[in-house]
């Protein structure tokens, strides 16, 4: 108990007086994760777009599969993600392994379910007139899609910030992509996972608290852009919840 | 300008449109009159090329609808279709209304000109800027006019355009309907379960009835000589009796129908099946209370007494049991001038020249 209180109190002194390493680490955890949420976020919408808008034999099967795929495990996306970039894997000739842009398509290939998964809901959510009203003002499939996927704004918008918590705070990838080489490919999760190994309380109780204070901003973004602001405002930032 | 040829539709095994041919002409308001679920929408739907026909295939201006995808969609840039439950997309006014010309690629200064033109011609000056979804039901239907207006259509599709809005604003938009088809010239395709809506629009009707086109016609065609008695009775018309025709002197026939004998103006000869079909707002009432009423030339003439009265907006509707059943309608003023309740004495009247006859199988 006393180790949490005095961990708290160093934790604090740690981020109030900006210490270089903490911020180096958060600002890498940021990086990293906000890079695989928009690349995430850049396929997944065009992709649930293109699976919301067709019919095809086994969509359903593909969405269970999607949803299934919420709950894979980091370290499984880690392993796998290792035998291909290793130097002994297909792909090993990017150099991947060790470096923040492996930790990036790692954690891309993480999160992707969840974008995608959830931008199909939100498509789904999107009321049968509005499609049909779209095409009979003659839209094209792609201007149809765009609107629908601008309509569906907000649900889409909250997958997206689900995703980047998912991102950011997994450990699997990070530590098995990464490696957690200080100053290089460290983050905020494998960090605490280090420090606490070896006894370094406050340290870690600092990230934790950065951690979670990412994500409250993060929150008060989202809630920012849904509610509470005034209609234009909203729309300014990227729409309204309806 | 529009031709349908031969169009089916079918969900699941069942046949919701079955071999509809129509011929719509350039300019005209043609109205679809059908109850519920008779196949309006899915016939509106088709000619805008939302859904495809299971059989036959629809034509404009002679070609081909049955083409490829940016086929149709060229086609279907030459429609707008209004739906009976109205969707407006979460932004402005202005933006909902613009959506048409946005997909057509026409360019920012001149979207704005159309987009104010339109919401002063459906009377939403003024509203651009507000948020659509909140909108009252009236408003949003107004808004998805402009919308559909905005792109000058050649062809205007409406479905069930005033079903659930307040008469007020029924009529309002129906004056736009018919103020767009005047300036514009163009051409019109409505569909109502209203009647009344049908008599006011309608350059011709097309009674559509379990997915079949069931009669073409103008309004007097349609409302006094349906072509069978499920029509007959759609249009408003509940006194259909069934006869034969006794005698005929150069279209003056005279039909025995059960007990009683009706003269009517027929070609159809003696000895003939015929159903009768008498409007409601043909007959008329006077009462028996106070003796024989004066003579007049009204050829048929039935006494009976009233089994019922309803209000039917200012009018009363009224059955008459006068060895068959018949309906009247008469104001509500004359119904209480000439006192008449349940069980009064009434004489009613209909013209020769009112009735309308058809052959029928026996």
């Amino acid at each position: 108990m006393i180790d949490i209180v005095s961990g708290i109190i160093k934790a604090v002194n740690l981020i109030v007086t900006l210490n270089p390493e903490v911020l180096q680490i958060a600002i890498l955890s940021v990086y990293i994760s906000l890079s695989a949420t928009i690349l995430a976020a850049l396929i997944s919408i065009p992709l649930g777009g293109l699976i919301h808008f067709h019919e095809f034999c086994g969509k359903r099967g593909i969405i269970i599969g999607i949803q299934t795929l919420y709950s894979v495990p980091t370290v499984v996306v880690g392993l796998l993600l290792y035998l291909l970039i290793s130097s002994a894997g297909s792909f090993g000739f990017l150099h991947l392994l060790w470096t923040p842009s492996g930790m990036i398509l790692g954690q891309t290939v993480l999160i992707i379910p969840i974008t995608t998964g959830l931008t199909l809901s939100a498509l789904s959510g999107v009321d049968r007139s509005i499609r049909d009203a779209l095409i009979s003002l003659g839209a094209t499939t792609l201007q149809g899609i765009h609107q629908i996927v601008k309509e569906a704004r907000s649900a889409i918008l909250s997958a997206i910030v689900l995703a980047f918590g998912r991102a950011i705070s997994e450990v699997g990838v990070a530590m098995m992509i990464g490696g957690n080489i200080r100053g290089e490919t460290r983050v905020l999760t494998t960090a605490i996972a280090l420090k606490t190994d070896i006894g370094d309380f406050s340290f870690s109780i600092a990230l934790g608290i950065i951690l979670l204070g990412i994500a409250l901003v993060v929150v008060l973004v989202l809630n920012l852009i849904t509610a509470g602001l005034p209609f234009e405002s909203q729309v300014a930032l990227g729409g309204p919840r309806t | 300008m529009i031709r349908i040829a031969g169009v089916s539709r079918e969900i699941r095994g069942e046949k919701i449109l079955d071999g509809i041919n129509l011929e719509i002409r350039d300019g005209e308001i043609f109205t679809l009159i059908g109850p519920s679920g008779s196949g309006k929408t899915s016939l509106i739907r088709i000619i805008d090329l939302l859904d495809v026909p299971t059989a036959g295939t629809i034509f404009f201006d002679g070609a081909d609808s049955a083409t490829s995808h940016s086929g149709r969609l060229a086609l279907r840039r030459r429609m707008a279709l209004v739906f009976q439950k109205p969707a407006v997309l979460n932004t402005t006014v202005a933006k909902n209304v613009a959506f048409g010309l946005v997909f057509r690629g026409v360019d920012g200064p001149e979207i704005e000109r159309r987009v104010e033109a339109a919401l002063n011609l459906v009377g939403l000056a003024g509203f651009s800027g507000r948020r659509a979804v909140t909108l009252s039901g009236g408003e949003i239907q107004r808004v998805v006019l402009a919308r559909a207006m905005v792109t000058e259509p050649e062809v205007l599709l409406l479905d069930e355009p005033t079903a659930n809005l307040d008469p007020v604003t029924s009529e309002l938009i129906e004056d736009l309907i018919i103020r767009f088809n005047r300036e514009f010239k163009t051409t019109i395709i409505l569909s109502t379960h209203d009647m009344v809506q049908g008599q006011r629009l309608a350059t011709r009707i097309g009674v559509i009835m379990n997915g079949k086109i069931a009669q073409v016609g103008d309004l007097h065609e349609i409302f006094y000589q349906p072509r069978g008695a499920e029509i007959a009775h759609f249009v408003g018309i509940d006194t259909i009796l069934h006869g034969i025709v006794e005698k005929n002197d150069r279209g003056h026939a005279i039909i025995s129908a059960g007990r009683s004998r009706i003269e009517a103006i027929t070609p159809i000869q003696p000895g003939r099946h015929v159903g009768i079909y008498i409007r409601p707002e043909e007959v008329t009432v006077s009462s028996l209370q106070g003796g024989v009423p004066a003579q007049s030339s009204v050829r048929n003439r039935f006494s009976g007494t009233i089994t019922r009265i309803a209000p039917f907006g200012p009018f009363i509707r009224m059955t008459v049991d006068c060895g068959f059943m018949m309906t009247a309608m008469i104001t509500r003023r004359s119904c209480e001038e000439l006192g008449l309740a349940v069980g009064s004495l009434v004489c009613l009247g209909v013209k020769a020249s009112s009735i309308h006859v058809l052959p029928e199988r026996p």
